[in-house]
């Protein structure tokens, strides 16, 4: 019997979600199973990195990692699987463009430990103990992975071949990858493994969408009752479709919630540029002081732009040819 | 911060700014040179992708002029670019790009003196601000 190919998962900086996708496979896990041998999977079984650090290099077939880098303990992980893979796919937004973790680029490390270790209301610390590197507890070095200044997505610290895109991934894209790796049947390398199109080119509301949208006033979802069936632009809901790929079945959409971009930009667009231009554009005013007010109906342009990739924007990510 | 020589992009319109720009160039008004020039038809042709491209390629500041409203020739594009970049300008502050990084101005075809006057202030502001560093984070936040 020809030896299946090995599958590994790993999960970096991330939430779990992506894991839980591959659960939500349901039946079809035993299918993945039967047609795979999974190596390594630390979320759900027993391994440990020796498991992998013997094994020959390229012996993996695919190894899916989700999670942004954000530790030394991750990047270590992340770069030793590259050299047993024949194939890493970054699987998700968070290693496919940081995700919700990249968000705190828009705040500085010292800030955020600040935040969290010393000053939030919740917190009871008299010795002021944040963590370090290195620490002596009871006579013992004790250890922690150094934590990085900047959130990378996988692909600012090595090779990644493919991309899944999704905050998770649908079970529909993940299978297909799957069935796509089995059968030997990948796209171009480098390829986002779903449509190039924007969410709005399968939405079921596109046909509500005037010939040209205006905006006089931009509304958050929680201030009015969306109407189930109208294109969220139109009611001047910001809806992440324009600037977002294709392919997630809009769910949220379904469920009567704006799109808030977690497929990603669509095929050779930078998500927040596109959404600025998309929104702009449809403004309605034409006095200084009146479009100021009109946009400072979005609180947090970057956070709602860039929600699922903040790396991955032209400007917050590393411009590596400079520095 | 003698030495510092800042990149400044400026994206001006064909039929205002360019023009304008043109004339002073016509009447020997000098301006600095660290304001680079690329014509466009429209302001409202410069999308925000171009301005944050510029950055990351090392702007240390990037300017757009148009017609004055009312003036242009595609009769609203410079207010579609008014109205992007009122937005843009909101998103660059919290990249930790500061605000007087970003210009949008207008400037008709016989205001060459204007031009003259905004590429000195522009290339000022910036020595005074400084190079601009994009490391992936913000490391200390601006308004």
């Amino acid at each position: 019997m020809a030896q299946k190919p090995k599958v590994a998962f790993y999960w970096c900086a991330s939430c779990g979600g992506c894991e839980e996708t591959v659960i939500d496979l349901d039946e079809k896990v035993l299918d993945v199973v039967a047609a795979v041998d999974i190596v390594f999977w630390p979320c759900a079984m027993d391994f440990k990195y020796s498991d992998i650090e013997t094994m020959a290099d390229g012996s993996i077939a695919v190894s899916f990692i989700n999670g942004a880098i954000r530790t030394s303990e991750q990047e270590h992980v992340a770069r030793l699987l590259r050299n047993k893979s024949a194939l890493v796919v970054a699987f998700g937004d968070c290693a496919w463009m940081g995700g919700i973790p990249a968000l705190a680029n828009l705040k500085s490390k010292k800030g955020i430990f600040n935040r969290s270790y010393l000053e939030s209301p919740t917190i009871v610390n008299p010795e002021k103990i944040v963590p370090l590197e290195k620490s002596v507890y009871k006579g013992t070095e004790v250890t922690l992975p150094k934590f990085y200044d900047t959130v990378y997505k996988l692909d600012d610290i090595m090779e990644v071949d493919y991309y899944l895109p999704g905050c998770p991934p649908t079970a529909k894209i993940v299978a297909n990858a799957l069935a796509a790796v089995v059968a030997g049947q990948l796209p171009e390398r480098k390829s986002v493994l779903a449509s190039d199109k924007s969410l709005c080119s399968s939405c079921s509301r596109n046909e509500t969408k005037p010939d040209s949208v205006i905006i006089k006033e931009f509304k958050r979802i929680h201030q009015v009752i969306a109407d189930p069936e109208t294109c969220f632009l139109a009611q001047g809901i910001v809806c992440m479709g324009p600037s977002t790929r294709d392919g997630c079945d809009y769910p949220c959409i379904k469920g009567n919630m704006p799109c808030t971009g977690c497929f990603g930009p669509v095929a050779g667009a930078d998500q927040g540029a596109r959404m600025t231009a998309a929104l702009g554009g449809v403004i309605e005013s034409e006095e200084e002081a009146d479009i100021e007010r009109v946009v400072s109906g979005i609180p947090d342009p970057a956070g709602t732009f860039y929600r699922y990739g903040l790396s991955a924007s032209l400007l917050g990510s590393k411009r590596k040819d400079k520095i | 911060m003698d030495d510092f020589n800042p990149a400044i992009i400026a994206f001006v319109c064909n039929w205002c700014s360019y023009a304008g720009a043109d004339k002073a160039g016509g009447q020997k008004l000098p301006y600095p040179s660290n304001v680079k020039l690329i014509r466009v038809m429209c302001s409202g042709r410069v999308d925000p992708q171009f301005v944050m491209k510029a950055f990351r390629e090392g702007a240390d500041g990037v300017m757009v002029l148009g017609c004055h409203p009312g003036d242009c020739h595609y009769r609203n594009g410079n207010m579609k670019a008014l109205r992007r970049f009122k937005l843009l300008e909101r998103m660059l502050s919290q990249l930790g790009i500061e605000k007087e990084r970003f210009k949008l101005d207008w400037v008709s075809a016989g205001e060459s003196a204007r031009f003259q006057e905004l590429a000195k202030k522009m290339t000022d502001t910036i020595k005074k601000l400084g190079p601009l560093h994009l490391r992936g984070m913000v490391e200390s936040e601006v308004a």
